[in-house]
């Protein structure tokens, strides 16, 4: 048996596995293919203190191994979270990733007071601070995609999350240098970062030869993007090896869809990882993923899932 | 060198859903389109007339990720090889294009029953069930379940031209009268579904029209319902990705009980809805825009 247990910060998951923000609504849904208990955590569909009613349709296009969407964070507001969803996710036994939004960081910080003064907070493993969503109406809303906001959304949330909650940022691949904004968050207070986001992209009708979203961009995720996101996460677990960035976990999310997929990010550095596109191929995924890499580190000869995290920096298995 | 995984399967107590491996048994031409039928244990046993399944293309390293949904046509519970479900698929791409060219044995990964299925009346009333091209898939398995009931069915058959009808024989088993509109006047009259849809909802007295086809054609059912004071059910045919409502991506203007208009998937909320409770005009030019008075629209001036 592979001991695939990690320690996020200071929580102890008993799998790497998680469904990533925006890919599996609130749980309910996916509940209904597999027991979601059984994930290392379950990441919720970012959300923001007001309902969002998201964007025109269409908000999906389908590209070569993977898609672009532009749901627009479409959620029924903090309040309606707290009530129903994370309820809901308490009740079963969940552990929860609990992802969140804004418009200015005090609307972070507000949404994330409310989750973490909830009835329900025990459930809560962390909090992912989304603040990369590409699909804002002003691009000058993607927080992370600059050092200085990005450092403001942190510090805020920070001021109202309790000790033994930790912080995870996750960060867009569409900046300059990943590793400036990494800095910027963690020197800020994120105890992890969840690396990546998706990044922007347009696609034509091919018939109407007008951008295929109503929304004209979107976010380009599935496995297509998974070389990015080896790429974001190599570079900043560099940087925190040469000291230019504090040490922290880094939860690796982008284009997985088989245990192998899984294993490449955990080289690259990250401690856990996340499915998100691959549970719309098969909702099943989340949880297979996890078996997939436990049979992948078995056959490596690998006994301890901690043994591989970042290991490509360190010249591979010997 | 790992080894490859096929797609995962699910049949968890009480989800009245399930994910499986089902194998092609049949796969006949029928018109321009290609009617499948798979071994599909399960789905079969719990599915009702307006529910659909989502089937994957090819295996975990397929290209194509998203699913394709179709409206279930018929089942089978007890067939010879297990229960069996019926689909029928037009070439839209090349995922649909792949579906369509599976030999006998192959294997699809699929999910289903999803969505909500055509609420039937108590009382054996006059129905009208309007498809458009193969849209119709559904209908005639919903009219054996209205007959049943003791309800009279008309069946009103739509498409551009004769060869993109689906199941005018099925059409003639399955209701009490069929009616037929082509476009182009290659078969049956000539013109829309439309302009047969009052004489006909007068002369039997209809309480209830269901409708499955495209939007343009649904929203023209519900004004004909509208105006005899009558109900259209209708089924809609959104794209989605997943189709298990984790994907946000089939959503559409609908009002609820109290009328407020929300953005809701219309894969679990859907895909019937009453024609009266849909937001029509937010449908222009083949896109579907958020309603200013709709739950969580951006403020006039921010989008």
């Amino acid at each position: 048996m592979v001991d695939l247990s990690v320690d996020l910060a200071g929580v102890p998951l008993p799998s790497p596995m998680m469904t990533a923000s925006g890919c599996a609504a609130n749980g309910r849904e996916m509940h209904r293919f597999i027991d979601i208990t059984e994930l290392g955590a379950f990441v919720t569909k970012s959300v923001k203190a007001a309902p969002v009613s998201g964007r025109p349709t269409p908000r999906m296009a389908e590209t070569d191994s993977g898609m672009l969407n532009s749901i627009g964070l479409q959620g029924p507001g903090v309040a309606a979270f707290v009530e129903e969803d994370l309820a809901w996710l308490h009740s079963i036994g969940a552990r929860v990733v609990v992802s969140i939004a804004g418009g200015t960081a005090s609307e972070f910080a507000a949404v994330a007071r409310r989750v973490v003064r909830s009835p329900y907070a025990s459930a809560v493993a962390a909090i992912e601070v989304n603040i990369s969503c590409p699909n804002v109406a002003n691009r000058g809303l993607v927080f992370a995609c600059e050092p200085s906001g990005s450092h403001k959304v942190i510090t805020l949330v920070r001021e109202e999350v309790p000790r033994g909650i930790p912080i995870l940022a996750k960060l867009s691949p569409d900046v300059t240098d990943i590793t400036e904004i990494a800095a910027a968050v963690v020197k800020a207070g994120a105890h992890g970062l969840t690396m990546i986001n998706t990044l922007l992209g347009v696609a034509i009708d091919p018939v109407r030869l007008r951008p295929h979203l109503a929304a004209t961009t979107g976010g380009l995720s599935g496995p297509a993007v998974r070389p990015v996101a080896v790429r974001a996460i190599w570079q900043v677990s560099a940087a925190m090896r040469e000291g230019r960035v504090p040490a922290v976990p880094i939860v690796g999310a982008g284009g997985v869809r088989t245990g192998a997929d899984a294993l490449e990010l955990l080289a690259a550095g990250a401690t856990a990882v996340q499915v998100g596109t691959a549970a719309f191929n098969d909702p099943t995924a989340p949880l297979r993923v996890g078996r997939e890499l436990a049979d992948a580190l078995d056959a490596l000869g690998v006994d301890r899932l901690a043994d591989v995290v970042g290991i490509a920096h360190e010249g591979g298995l010997r | 060198m790992t080894p490859s995984h096929p797609l995962g399967t699910a049949a968890r107590e009480g989800a009245r859903v399930v994910q499986v491996d089902a194998e092609v048994i049949r796969s006949a031409p029928a018109g321009i389109y290609q009617h499948l039928t798979l071994v599909a244990p399960g789905i079969a046993e719990l599915a009702r007339p307006g529910q659909f399944v989502a089937a994957a293309i090819g295996d975990e390293h397929s290209s194509m990720l998203l699913r394709r949904s179709f409206s279930i046509h018929r089942v089978s519970p007890q067939g010879a090889y297990g229960g069996t479900v019926e689909i029928v698929v037009a070439a839209h791409g090349p995922g649909t294009e792949q579906l369509l060219a599976l030999p006998t044995g192959a294997r699809v990964n699929l999910i289903g029953p999803l969505g909500r299925p055509f609420p039937v009346p108590q009382e054996p009333v006059a129905c009208v069930l309007v498809g458009g091209g193969y849209g119709s898939a559904p209908l005639f398995w919903l009219a054996d379940v209205l007959r049943e009931r003791g309800c009279h069915v008309e069946i009103v058959l739509g498409a551009a031209s004769r060869d993109r009808l689906f199941g005018v024989l099925e059409g003639r088993r399955s209701a009490d009268g069929v009616t037929i509109t082509t476009d182009d006047g290659s078969e049956g009259s000539k013109g829309w579904v439309s302009d047969v849809l009052p004489e006909l909802i007068t002369r039997t007295g209809a309480s209830v029209i269901y409708g499955c086809g495209p939007m343009g054609m649904l929203r023209s059912l519900h004004e004909a319902a509208q105006e005899h004071g009558i109900v259209a059910q209708v089924a809609v045919e959104e794209a989605m990705a997943c189709g298990i409502g984790i994907c946000m991506t089939c959503v559409m203007p609908v009002r609820d009980a109290t009328g407020t208009t929300k953005m809701v998937r219309s894969c679990v909320e859907g895909p019937v809805f009453r024609g009266d409770r849909v937001r029509w005009d937010a449908f222009v030019d083949g896109r579907c825009l958020v309603p200013d008075d709709a739950l969580g629209a951006p403020e006039a001036g921010a989008r």
